[in-house]
């Protein structure tokens, strides 16, 4: 059933200090794969007072339906994943020491030297290295495997934690004048947009939106998410990595970097294509076009692998014309990630826009 | 038949991209349906008759799709960085011409290789547009591409891109011509995004829940000079799937398909195949599952610019699958 509460808010969403504020929180908060309930808990929390019909399912995806006004609607689904890669404790050995497993995609030659937090109580602890006092120069050269590896929570810390607990990086929210660090901001950044799309949802739309868990090992949240909703097409709001450092920005045509496959300040990137997606292409138009038509900048993500929730989503039932936007960032899967807050602000107002504008008669045209 | 054969390779439809196939396709089977539709991702149907007290609901199916590339850098100097959509090998690309969706064309080049001897990777390759700076470059980030070669026709043997799986497209739809009565609710789908892993024909199946499915597909041979180790040859018909590298093929549906080719006195193959994947695979696995086969056109250079087939399996495949069509199916 409708309400007149549900379509109350039709301002556009801004991103401010609060907005920032409670990034902060689902930033600097745990949920690995499997294990999101400190996200959703804060998930919940927010969109409570901005929705009547909210549901957990049996995978734990949080799932919002808010209904629209007027006739012509489509029911849009928007999803954004909770959960982070990280860590599970595998084996207890002792005093402390514990050897671990990575849980979505991780680099384990990343992984020495960082501090973590372990549990649903964030235990302080390292991922130890061996000291460059003691290693020799060939074990320098050696790759550093995973097998070598263990976190290191303390004697007394250690008899806090047991098998299956979790682990992120302990890294911490801080502002960098315009950009933002944070562990998890893949995908945190699409909860959080999702959260103010929630407080914010244009009238003209069915909007069925997703917070969907273990999207990092292999979207699985979201298939079953979009068979329970069911929708007409779908967007998947995620962060996708930037290489565009500016070491390798030498334009002379033999130097160049050609494999950036986003770069910060140049605004939400539009998929075309990724391992688990053929974007639809009249979906990508219309994104495009409101980009032009609102003044947005956009880019377009380099085609290549990878794969977000729309992987799983237009796959479902008869299938879900879908489309990904992600907010670009830099170091994606390691401790410590950098995006442009502006890039943000544009992802959210480009989402915004395109679902104000979105009718039924996309779907009528050629693809 | 040749004439749609050369029709429909002629035509440019990378995967996720079938918009200028399926319009091709709609004009041929307009007339021959009951019903005609699209559904969300782009999957042309075409349904036949009614399922009687003895038919079945049959879902058929055959891709639109091809391989082919994507856009995804131009530098400076006007060059276009690609990836491929689908199974497409760096050593078929090399010379290699490619034609965008918007008319302009290109031609594959390669960085300097250490050794000229290894095929190059796809970071090494690059499409000269024939422009020296990007500001001129007749396409952009994320526009794709086909193979280019022009349709030969050496008599028995047909030669052209994407006869993978447009050969299929082919058999469809002169089956759809030929079948006249029959005792099933025939769906005919021309399926998207096959080459990128059978996307199209898993919507498809869900929507239609069919109880039995064939696919019309490509398949290897082992009659080249020192080539695949493989029971499957040009010109000896077409070849009943037992399996492949994602599907066994349901032993009642092989059954079937030879019993009626025996009885009707066409020539067939057993074909396994010990890689690849066909529609065949999504209809099996669709919700309850499926009883599921396919039928497969013997293809020479299969996924290179030059793809080769036998014109009479292809011909032998549209009886065959008539035959099959025409009568009530006993799955036993």
């Amino acid at each position: 059933m409708m309400s007149i509460s549900e379509v109350g808010s039709t301002q556009p969403p801004e991103i401010g200090e609060a907005q920032i504020a409670l990034l902060e929180r689902l930033c600097n908060a745990c949920a690995v794969s499997g294990d999101e309930g400190e996200v959703r808990k804060i998930v919940l929390e927010e969109i409570g007072p901005h929705a009547q019909d909210i549901r957990v399912d049996a995978l734990g995806n949080v799932l919002v339906t808010k209904t629209g006004q007027g006739d012509h609607r489509l029911r849009v689904m928007l999803a954004a994943h909770m959960d982070e890669v990280g860590f599970m404790l595998v084996a207890d050995e002792d005093d402390g020491i514990f050897r671990f497993d990575t849980v979505g995609g991780l680099d384990p030659t990343q992984l020495v030297g960082k501090p973590v937090w372990v549990g649903s109580e964030h235990i302080p602890g390292v991922i130890g290295a061996k000291p460059i006092h003691l290693t020799t120069a060939d074990e320098r050269k050696q790759k550093i495997t995973l097998e070598s590896l263990r976190i290191d929570l303390g004697l007394g810390n250690g008899k806090k934690a047991k098998i299956g607990d979790r682990a992120t990086f302990a890294t911490t929210f801080v502002r960098l004048g315009p950009s933002l660090r944070a562990k998890a901001l893949d995908d945190r950044l699409g909860v959080a947009s999702l959260i103010e799309l929630v407080k914010h949802t244009p009238p003209n739309i069915d909007l069925l939106a997703a917070f969907t868990v273990q999207e990092e090992v292999g979207l699985r949240g979201a298939r079953v998410a979009a068979y329970a909703l069911d929708p007409q097409v779908a967007f998947a709001l995620d962060c996708t990595p930037a290489y565009d450092l500016p070491v390798w920005d030498n334009d002379d045509g033999r130097f160049e970097n050609i494999r950036y496959n986003t770069r910060l300040g140049a605004g939400p990137a539009i998929y075309l294509a990724d391992s688990s997606t053929l974007s639809d292409p009249r979906l990508a138009r219309h994104l495009m076009q409101t980009a032009q038509a609102a003044g947005i900048p956009y880019q377009i993500r380099q085609p290549g692998g990878g794969g977000t929730d729309a992987g799983a989503i237009h796959k479902q039932r008869v299938g879900v014309p879908s489309i990904s936007v992600s907010v670009p960032g830099r170091y994606a899967h390691t401790a410590a990630g950098v995006v442009r807050l502006q890039d943000w602000q544009n992802t959210l107002a480009l989402m915004y826009q395109a679902l104000v504008r979105l009718t039924p008669e996309i779907l009528a045209e050629e693809h | 038949m040749k004439a749609l054969i050369q029709k429909l390779v002629e035509a440019s439809g990378p995967s996720g991209y079938e918009g200028a196939v399926r319009s091709l396709i709609r004009a041929e089977v307009e007339g021959l349906a009951d019903k005609i539709w699209v559904d969300a991702l782009g999957n042309l149907i075409a349904r036949k008759g009614q399922a009687s007290s003895q038919g079945r609901k049959i879902m058929l199916a055959a891709h639109m799709d091809e391989i082919g590339i994507m856009v995804t850098h131009l530098d400076s100097n006007g060059f276009a960085r690609f990836l491929p959509i689908g199974g497409v090998r760096p050593h078929t690309c090399l010379g290699g011409r490619v034609r965008f969706l918007n008319g302009a064309a290109g031609v594959i080049g390669s960085e300097r290789l250490e050794d000229p001897g290894r095929a190059p990777r796809f970071e090494q390759l690059y499409i000269d547009l024939g422009v020296s700076e990007r500001s001129a470059s007749p396409v952009q980030v994320g526009d794709v591409a086909v193979f280019e070669r022009p349709f030969l026709d050496l008599g028995d043997r047909l030669v052209a891109k994407s006869l993978d799986d447009r050969i299929g497209v082919a058999v469809l739809i002169e089956t759809l011509r030929g079948l006249g009565e029959t005792p099933h609710q025939v769906d005919f789908v021309f399926s998207v995004q096959e080459e990128v892993g059978v996307r199209g024909a898993k919507t498809a199946a869900f929507g239609l829940d069919p109880d039995l499915g064939l696919a019309v597909d490509v398949t290897a041979n082992g009659d080249t000079p020192r080539g695949l180790k493989m029971e499957v040859y040009l010109g000896k018909g077409p070849a009943i799937k037992v399996r492949d590298q994602r599907t066994i093929s349901d032993p009642r549906v092989v059954d079937w398909m030879v019993k009626t080719a025996q009885a009707a006195n066409l020539p067939y193959q057993m074909e396994v195949l010990e890689m690849g994947s066909t529609d065949a695979e999504a209809i099996q696995l669709n919700r309850a599952g499926v009883a599921a086969g396919c039928l497969s056109i013997p293809c020479r250079y299969v996924h290179s610019p030059s793809e080769m087939v036998d014109y009479n399996d292809v011909t032998h495949a549209v009886q065959l699958m008539v035959q099959l069509l025409r009568q009530p199916v006993n799955l036993e």
